[in-house]
């Protein structure tokens, strides 16, 4: 684990928005009904949200953006740095966030790129635009992190069509000497890259007929090479073994513990997962929000969201010390142990 | 744990199961209820109650419950 501290870094707001439409894992016909049941208990994951057709990552982001700014009272010609964290990009090329820093209004000075990670990417994309600023000087950026994941599954895969829910988010960061230290550790291993997958349309695999032709894998589970392919076991074992350690060390190397910690705001992976970590590491449920139930797993969204969904009224309001952990596909995990102090929430905005 | 108690275990953790219906050397994935998710909840409950953490592979390889009792013994 790769681990290092920022100073004068913080995050000064978080918003989230996600689609109206809401799909209900009791409405999931493809599987019984003793079934749903079964996935609601273990996942924790009723209801998510998807956008319709030809709605962007973007959009989600870009609406998420554009509340933040005004709650914040933020002027566009402030900001310095915009980055995107998606897998779900507006085209091929160019790079979304070029495209946002036009669509917001942000000036050209401004330097943007996207970052192309998942489940870990928020905590990826807090340490490198955090880093930036401090190397730069600049003293307002934005953070933008979600995806799109419902165009990639398959409605005849029971193990990912029901796991997924669209949303888009965005995080105001100042460089400020109120703030206080981040402490990050981050971690890739590419050996298991193969347990979350899409498996065609890069490179390495260009889209050909073959790609949209559908195959059983395994009862209940149709897919073909443009879905995503989600293998759930390996993904436990990693979660179950990989994550609890990593934390342990963040929160040692700080001479910390979990009772020093006021929330730890997991990737909303599933429930089962973060219920085995969270007594990994002695925390107790009242410090790990969810916010699955409603939304199910939102990617790189997933952290935010939680904190808008759930933690709201406490960080908006007093100063809490928090771990934000993601973990998944790459497999690449990261933590990060900073205060929110008071920042600005915006109500979960829909489109 | 002993494998009676395990047995135990493991019938409680699967949903509308009648007691009595899983018995030591019953394949296991044969009773009515099993579902795929039981993998997940399985793995779990084991890492739980024994710290040991066993891979899709392990579980596949074992057929009854007596299996994965002495797969879960040599790990320990």
């Amino acid at each position: 684990m790769s681990t290092f501290s920022i100073e004068n870094v913080k995050i000064a707001g978080i918003a989230a928005c996600v689609p109206k439409k809401r799909e209900s894992n009791l409405d999931y016909d493809w599987i019984s009904e003793q079934e749903q049941k079964l996935l609601i208990k273990t996942t924790g994951i009723k209801e998510r949200r998807i956008a319709e057709k030809g709605v962007a990552t973007s959009d989600l982001c870009f609406k998420s953006t554009e509340q933040l700014l005004k709650e914040l009272a933020w002027k566009k010609e402030e900001i310095g740095i915009l980055i995107f964290v998606s897998q779900s990009r507006d085209y091929f090329l160019p790079a979304t966030a070029i495209i946002l820093q036009d669509r917001l209004g942000l000036p050209t000075s401004t330097i943007a790129f996207d970052v192309s990670l998942g489940c870990s990417g928020y905590v990826y994309g807090l340490s490198i635009i955090s880093s930036l600023m401090k190397t730069t000087g600049t003293k307002k950026a934005l953070l933008l992190a979600g995806d799109i994941s419902s165009t990639s599954l398959n409605k005849r895969d029971k193990s990912t069509y029901p796991l997924f829910g669209d949303a888009g988010t965005a995080t105001a960061l100042e460089l400020t000497n109120e703030a206080t230290v981040m402490n990050y550790g981050l971690s890739s291993d590419g050996s298991g890259k193969d347990a979350i997958i899409i498996p065609d349309g890069g490179l390495r695999n260009p889209i050909t007929p073959k790609s949209f032709e559908e195959q059983e894998i395994e009862k209940g589970i149709w897919r073909c090479g443009r879905d995503l392919k989600l293998d759930g076991l390996a993904v436990f074992h990693f979660s179950i073994t990989k994550i609890h350690p990593h934390i342990k060390q963040l929160m040692a190397s700080q001479n910390k513990d979990a009772s020093n910690i006021d929330y730890f705001v997991f990737h909303q992976a599933n429930k089962l997962i973060l219920e085995t970590i969270r007594k990994k590491i002695k925390a107790e449920p009242e410090q790990v929000p969810y916010s699955l139930y409603n939304y199910g797993n939102t990617s790189s969204a997933s952290i935010p969201l939680t904190v808008v969904t759930a933690l709201k009224d406490e960080v908006t309001t007093q100063k809490k010390s928090v771990l934000f952990c993601g973990f998944g596909v790459g497999l690449s995990w990261g933590s990060v142990i900073l205060d929110l102090d008071k920042i600005v929430c915006p109500e979960l905005i829909e489109l | 744990m002993e494998l009676d108690e395990f047995v135990l275990k493991v019938e409680a953790e699967i949903e509308d199961l009648e007691p009595g219906t899983l018995t030591a050397d019953k394949d296991y994935r044969e009773i009515e209820q099993w579902s795929s998710m039981y993998a997940l909840i399985l793995i779990a409950m084991i890492d739980t109650e024994f710290d040991v953490t066993l891979t899709g592979e392990d579980l596949k390889k074992t057929l009854t419950l007596r299996d994965l009792h002495t797969t879960i013994k040599s790990r320990l």
